[in-house]
């Protein structure tokens, strides 16, 4: 079979099992958060750890809850790595060094999964699994229950209620993530993904020389790792190891499983507030968006240029069973979720294809998003894009019956000016230093480009990198940590204040001056600011990197 | 406020405690007692592969065999790995991962033509001949694939060394083939540790 038509129909098939999942899954998160009734694992949880589930939070109590939830993870994970040498199953793997427990803790519990570590060496299966897997888990649960929250402030009217945070928290947890992840192990562990106790396996070749292949409990791990738009490899090769990712099957569904939930959210949105197709057309602006990039992408890889790019046929960096559109299709989907996976290596991609998915990052990461956190993103936009248009027309801009006034819009400015602030201003000091010259290993605009992606990864929370940057210095370690920490509390924070100042307006009714927000008219708007913002802020930087490389 | 601050924080740590328990320790452990069912544990470990008792390799990943005598290589080769001591040999298997280098780089340009020139004279063909993906490193540093191409590119030389002919290579060089999964899935390839295994045992016969 001819290449791209292989790639076409893999395309075809994963968007036909997206659409099968899309109304009952996204259905059923919109249950979870707007049922009155407790499980009764729940109300038992509730009463262990002393939590008064019944009762609403105003917006400042749920960011506090959230703020000391997460603080306190940061604490333990920090303290796992430290104390390593004194677990159970470590393995002989020590203590890890301060400055990467801190950018570890820091990149897990704000969904990130930068890695600056090599897990194969450096993680037990302690850490692994109790630290790192934990996390993956309870970030993505966090994400979630900030995008019920902002839902919450859209539906509800003239409370300074929006929710109760450890409640979001838990169901996200116990009726979300959970079942998904465990139902996407099996899955992974039927297409042949490896799940070990052992620290590895010792192997005597057909040669005669020996070795050693390590080995970890994977399954548990990645399965959550890719519903919850992680993406921390449980090796360095990450889902280009084949003990993570052994065939084409299980690396489709790897792409399935970090797509579905940012997916389905916005049907939980549609079903939340009421009008489904308030859902689907921020659905098509992502789709439209991922379409795009992934055919940019695509073309450019398979056309590549660079004499080595030429010389290798792009697959340098890539592995044999998955080859270019398969890989392409994984690097468009883990840029455009917060995922940042990665079953090939983005730094050896063409200067487009490469391009593309720092400009995924870069737009936000609404294509189609991180769990939870990528509804937010093109909500946020949304409300920027009506507070154009109501400037345009002289009106004040309404969005779901709500008017955006100056505190909704300031906190929507806020979301979007913070990113670009901290992988500018991030990206310039690195550059401004000498010492970031030995750190790259790529020179002329490609070093730059490495630069640029490794902030634009830790503030949008991705975690993939153009690997061949070292970023072990104190210097990367403290930086890239302090970015993925602004990068997702300060934008959860003006979030949640969108929520509450949402929540308590009363509702006006539409009238005949309302620009309606369910046609594709409102798509074409909202895509056009997403566009329009990131281009303006981002291109001269990405003149400079990749766009240098791929006309050079 | 820092009340509040204080009692939520509270909460956050004995919930956090509780899911460390749940998500850390029973999650895992319910998914590795699923990977115990006989038919799934064996990839669970590994997929290895063993001859008499011994384990001799693994069907996923694959380290490059280094012949003992060059003028004699008897092996199919993998592609190169990054974390190989020179631009060809074996990999490292205690770190995985690629090279990282860029489509414009001079240091990769250098590598995949200093490749190119060894694989041709070992395999006794125009350097042109060479596939790419015999000259570019895997993602991992450990692919056990390689492209029906560069496995075709082997037979000669395998048949010639081990004594075999070639029709019998090409044979089982078709037995290590895959196609794309349900068709359409990836890319066509031929695992390189089945096929070194299957040609020893093969001259064994």
């Amino acid at each position: 079979m001819d290449d791209t038509l292989a790639g076409l129909l893999q395309v075809l098939f994963l968007l036909v099992l997206l659409a099968a999942c899309y109304a009952p899954l996204g259905d059923y998160m919109a249950r979870v958060f707007t049922s009155e009734k407790d499980w009764r694992v729940e109300a038992a949880l509730y009463r262990l750890v002393r939590v008064d589930a019944s009762s609403g939070q105003r917006w400042p109590t749920y960011a506090m809850g959230l703020l000391g939830f997460s603080f306190v993870s940061i604490v333990l994970l920090y303290l796992l790595q430290r104390l390593q040498p004194l677990l159970p199953l470590s393995f002989g793997r020590g203590a890890v060094e301060p400055a990467m427990a801190f950018n570890t803790a820091v990149s897990f519990v704000t969904n990130t999964n930068w890695q600056s570590y090599v897990p194969e060496q450096v993680l037990g299966d302690t850490v692994q699994m109790a630290g790192l897997t934990v996390q993956n888990v309870l970030s993505a649960a966090v994400g979630l229950a900030v995008a019920a929250a902002l839902i919450r402030g859209f539906v509800r009217a003239n409370t300074d209620r929006i929710g109760n945070f450890w409640v979001d928290l838990t169901r996200a947890t116990v009726r979300i993530m959970l079942p998904l992840s465990f139902l996407a192990a099996v899955g992974l562990l039927i297409m042949g993904v490896t799940m070990s106790l052992r620290s590895g396996v010792d192997v005597t070749g057909l040669d005669g020389n020996t070795y050693t292949h390590p080995l970890a409990p994977t399954a548990s791990q990645e399965a959550v790792k890719m519903v919850g738009t992680n993406g921390g490899g449980v090796f360095n090769a990450n889902s280009a190891h084949p003990f993570e990712n052994p065939s084409a099957l299980s690396n489709l569904f790897q792409i399935f499983l970090m797509l579905v939930v940012p997916v389905a959210m916005t049907r939980t949105f549609g079903t939340m507030v009421g009008n489904r197709r308030q859902g689907t057309i921020l659905l098509s602006v992502m789709g439209v968006l991922w379409g795009a990039l992934l055919a940019v992408a695509w073309f450019a890889e398979t056309h590549p240029t660079g004499a080595a790019g030429i010389a290798t046929g792009a697959m340098e960096g890539k592995e044999t069973r998955f080859g270019i559109p398969t890989s392409i299709l994984f690097g468009v989907s883990t840029t455009g979720t917060s995922t940042g996976a990665v079953n090939s290596l983005h730094d050896s991609y063409s200067g487009g294809a490469g391009g593309v998915t720092l400009l995924n990052m870069l737009l936000g990461e609404v294509a189609p998003g991180g769990v939870g956190v990528g509804l937010v993103g093109i909500l946020v936009v949304a409300i920027i894009a009506m507070f154009l248009a109501g400037l345009m027309v002289g009106r004040t801009p309404e969005y779901l019956g709500k008017k955006l006034g100056r505190r909704e819009v300031t906190c929507a400015a806020v979301y979007i000016l913070v990113m670009p602030a901290i992988v500018l201003l991030g990206a310039g000091l690195a550059i401004a230093l000498p010492s970031t010259l030995d750190a790259l290993s790529n020179d002329g605009a490609h070093g730059f480009s490495e630069v640029l992606y490794a902030f634009a990864s830790a503030a949008n929370n991705n975690g993939s990198a153009f690997g061949g940057l070292t970023v072990t210095s104190d210097f990367f370690q403290s930086a890239l940590g302090l970015a993925m920490l602004f990068g997702r509390f300060v934008l959860i924070l003006a979030v949640l204040a969108l929520a509450g100042s949402l929540a308590q307006q009363k509702r006006v009714e539409a009238t005949a001056g309302t620009l309606v927000t369910d046609q594709p008219l409102f798509g074409v708007l909202v895509g056009g600011t997403l566009i329009l913002v990131a281009a303006l802020t981002f291109f001269p930087a990405l003149a400079l990197g990749p766009l240098a490389e791929a006309l050079a | 406020m820092f009340s509040t601050l204080r009692s939520q924080t509270g909460v956050g740590l004995r919930l956090l405690l509780v899911f460390t328990v749940v998500c850390g320790i029973v999650f895992p452990l319910v998914v590795w007692g699923v990977s115990r069912i006989p038919g799934l544990a064996h990839s669970a470990e590994g997929s290895t592969i063993t001859r008499d008792g011994a384990v001799v390799g693994s069907s996923v990943v694959a380290v490059d065999p280094v012949p003992a005598d060059p003028a004699a290589d008897p092996y199919f080769h993998t592609r190169p790995s990054a974390s190989a001591q020179d631009v060809l040999g074996p990999a490292d298997p205690s770190t995985s991962g690629g090279s990282n280098k860029a489509a414009d780089s001079t240091d990769l340009l250098d590598t995949v033509g200093r490749r190119r020139a060894l694989i041709a004279a070992r395999e006794g063909v125009a350097s042109e001949a060479v596939p790419a993906d015999a000259v570019a490193a895997s993602a991992s540093g450990l692919d056990p694939d390689i492209s029906p191409d560069y496995a075709a590119l082997q037979v000669d030389r395998v048949a010639r060394v081990t004594g075999l002919s070639v029709a019998e290579v090409e044979q089982l060089v078709g037995g290590a083939t895959r196609g794309r999964v349900l068709g359409f899935l990836g890319e066509p390839t031929v695992n390189v540790p089945e096929l070194n295994l299957a040609v020893a045992d093969a001259q064994g016969r």
